[in-house]
């Protein structure tokens, strides 16, 4: 749809070149590291299906499932009906009987229609049946943005199950993560939310060719500083790539952290930086209240006062629906000008 | 056709819960039992006659009211009582209570106390079973609260799409904690409501343990030559109130002269005057039967009574 099409030239217009922090020799997109660890993953392990609204039409997820139910069948591959909750039912009940269901949701806001079978059940299932069985269950969602995407077809909703125990939440920035984590995922056999953004589709990247899997929890020092620590997830791992680069050119030295997953989350190589920098700005694409930067800065707060030297500032989104207009949507999302200011704020 | 020995086996599981029921009722004025009891008295002969036709293999998804639904398939009651007094040796090491029961090795990965919860998962799980290639078949316990529910219609119309070997089985004992069906319901067809997914249905008198044995069997028989889904509405009556021990007839929403209609139909009842007529049971027996079964549970609780507390450590066990 032309929709798609207008997003990824948008996509063009984020000026980094940040990538995995392994030289493979290789390059391909965010896009192919997905659809790579899922052909893997199917190849590899007959437990293994891939099912959503759209895995096998012709935008097949954003090019992200593409080809995989001709290669491994429509039992293994397939569309579904528009059931959301009992499509992750369905997820929760096959693990449980022993497969590794894959879901993906075209839109993360759709996951809302969700949440029962996420929280009440893959959540819980492992603690409060004492670790008899585990819910191997991987939810891929991804975040939309632009092109009026509006307030139901952008959501950043990762406070919502970062807050909840009994789930992980990975959000890779990079094509090697996106396959890295996604291989970690199947592996690790516990309930996934696997957050991936639309505008990372295009973002190429090294990414080996043989499976392998990055290890959860553990945050990655994307640029090295001594100024001032960004923490960043997804998408702003990028803007806050091009804040550095504006920022070195000012004299200021950034260290940029890649939490990759937020749950489990990387709490040492957090605390670790500010020791170092004592300044803290963390951002993240979800709304300002209640969200993961909140939650980080409390962290911080708690295990970390002594370091700080100044209040930790967030960058988010504004507590308000995403607005539909050009012009208020290119207000409401942060930016790497938002978080060079918050540091130059923090280093003036 | 039904062995003798089947019919004993029926008659015993159907009692065990009965008995279990009554002496949770005997013990839970103590406070001893800190969990929400959802009690299955007057509903045994459906767990009952389904389970009859189920191996271990086969895998059961059950409710907040899932007592019986655990016996029946074979769930270890010691475990099971252990669990209600909150003890380390429970079925789910004393972090879910009774309305959440786990027996893996007896095809129950565990019950679900939200109202339609389980049926999108056993619908899962039944996907899981077709994708190994088994004949084997997974089962959604229900009653007429999760009919309500959206997730029904999306289950069925999944397992209809797909052929999937699960049984839909509502339990319709008229009253959704205290709001009664037709209060609730445009019309009375839970059974029908599957049709226009390619899930057959049928309504059976839920009082009556070998109608709903012969029913299961043909749903369960149709799923294992993969033909695919069915539902079953069996009608039937708690005696007791939504939770808890009591009869709640001072509510309002139910009269006595309702539950004492219904208690002339128990199914326990019914189904004994049936052995004895048939020449399966008699006195002698059925004496003999009640007093084994009466000291598995007295020994259930014993056992319960006397495990050991949940160790303050698996507070923080299996987290990840």
């Amino acid at each position: 749809m032309p929709w798609t099409k207008i997003l990824a030239e948008n996509n063009k217009l984020i000026d980094t070149d940040i990538d995995g922090d392994k030289k493979a020799g290789r390059e391909i997109t965010y896009r192919e590291a997905l659809l790579e660890a899922q052909d893997q993953l199917l190849a590899n392990d007959s437990k293994v299906f891939v099912y959503g609204e759209g895995v096998d039409d012709a935008g097949s997820i954003f090019g992200s499932t593409k080809g995989l139910h001709e290669k491994y069948g429509i039992k293994r591959v397939f569309d579904t009906p528009l059931s959301e909750s009992a499509l992750t039912g369905v997820a929760v009940g096959a693990a449980l009987a022993g497969m590794r269901p894959i879901l993906v949701h075209m839109r993360m806001d759709f996951l809302l229609l969700t949440l029962d079978q996420i929280i009440n059940h893959a959540a819980i299932w492992h603690y409060s049946f004492s670790g008899q069985i585990k819910v191997p269950v991987i939810i891929r969602c991804i975040v939309g943005r632009g092109w009026g995407s509006g307030p139901q077809h952008s959501q950043s909703l990762e406070a919502l199950l970062y807050h909840v125990p009994g789930l992980r939440v990975y959000m890779p920035a990079t094509p090697y993560d996106a396959k890295g984590l996604m291989m970690e995922a199947v592996k690790d056999g516990h309930p996934t939310i696997f957050i991936e953004h639309r505008w990372l589709y295009d973002k190429k990247g090294q990414v080996p060719e043989a499976p392998y899997s990055v290890e959860k929890g553990k945050g990655r020092v994307v640029v090295e500083g001594s100024d001032v620590t960004i923490v960043a997830t997804s998408l702003m791992v990028h803007e806050s790539a091009t804040a550095v680069k504006k920022l070195a050119e000012e004299g200021i030295k950034a260290e940029l952290i890649d939490l990759r997953t937020i749950k489990p989350l990387d709490e040492d190589i957090i605390l670790k930086s500010v020791a170092k920098t004592g300044k803290l700005v963390v951002t993240d694409y979800g709304w300002h209240t209640g969200g993961v930067a909140s939650s980080i800065s409390c962290m911080v707060s708690e295990k970390g006062f002594s370091s700080l030297r100044k209040p930790v500032k967030r960058v988010t989104c504004p507590d308000i629906p995403t607005p539909t207009a050009h012009n208020l949507e290119a207000a409401y999302y942060p930016s790497a000008d938002d978080v060079a200011n918050a540091v130059r704020e923090l280093c003036s | 056709m039904l062995t003798k020995e089947n019919k004993l086996n029926m008659f015993s599981t159907a009692y065990r819960i009965r008995r279990l029921e009554e002496k949770i009722c005997e013990v839970y004025g103590k406070q001893e039992i800190k969990t929400p009891v959802h009690l299955y008295i007057g509903e045994e002969a459906i767990a009952t006659g389904v389970s009859q036709n189920l191996v271990k293999e086969d895998l059961i998804f059950s409710t907040h009211r899932s007592h019986g639904h655990y016996l029946a398939k074979g769930g270890n009651l010691k475990n099971m009582v252990a669990e209600f007094y909150g003890k380390e040796n429970g079925c789910a090491g004393g972090k879910g209570g009774s309305m959440h029961l786990i027996d893996v090795e007896a095809g129950i990965p565990g019950s679900t106390a939200i109202v339609g919860g389980g049926i999108p998962i056993a619908t899962g799980a039944a996907l899981a079973l077709q994708l190994k290639g088994t004949d084997k078949v997974a089962v959604a316990y229900f009653g007429d609260g999760a009919a309500d529910e959206g997730v029904l219609q999306e289950s069925m119309n999944f397992a209809g799409l797909k052929n999937l070997p699960i049984i839909f089985v509502c339990e319709n004992n008229f009253y959704a904690t205290n709001s009664f069906q037709m209060k609730r319901h445009a019309d009375d067809n839970i059974y029908k409501r599957g049709e226009c997914y390619k899930v057959p249905g049928e309504l059976v008198d839920g009082n009556d343990v070998e109608a709903v044995y012969h029913t299961a069997k043909k749903a369960i028989e149709r799923a294992r030559r993969g033909e695919g889904p069915s539902l079953i509405e069996a009608k039937t009556y708690r005696w007791k109130g939504h939770v808890g021990p009591d009869e709640d007839t001072n509510l309002g929403h139910r009269t006595n002269e309702e539950l004492e209609g219904w208690k002339q139909r128990c199914p326990i009842k019914l189904y004994r005057e049936k052995l004895f007529k048939e020449g399966v049971l008699d006195e002698g027996s059925y004496q003999n039967l009640k007093r084994e079964i009466d000291n598995e549970v007295e020994e259930a609780f014993e056992f319960a009574y006397k495990s050991n507390d949940v160790p303050m450590e698996n507070m923080y066990k299996h987290l990840f």
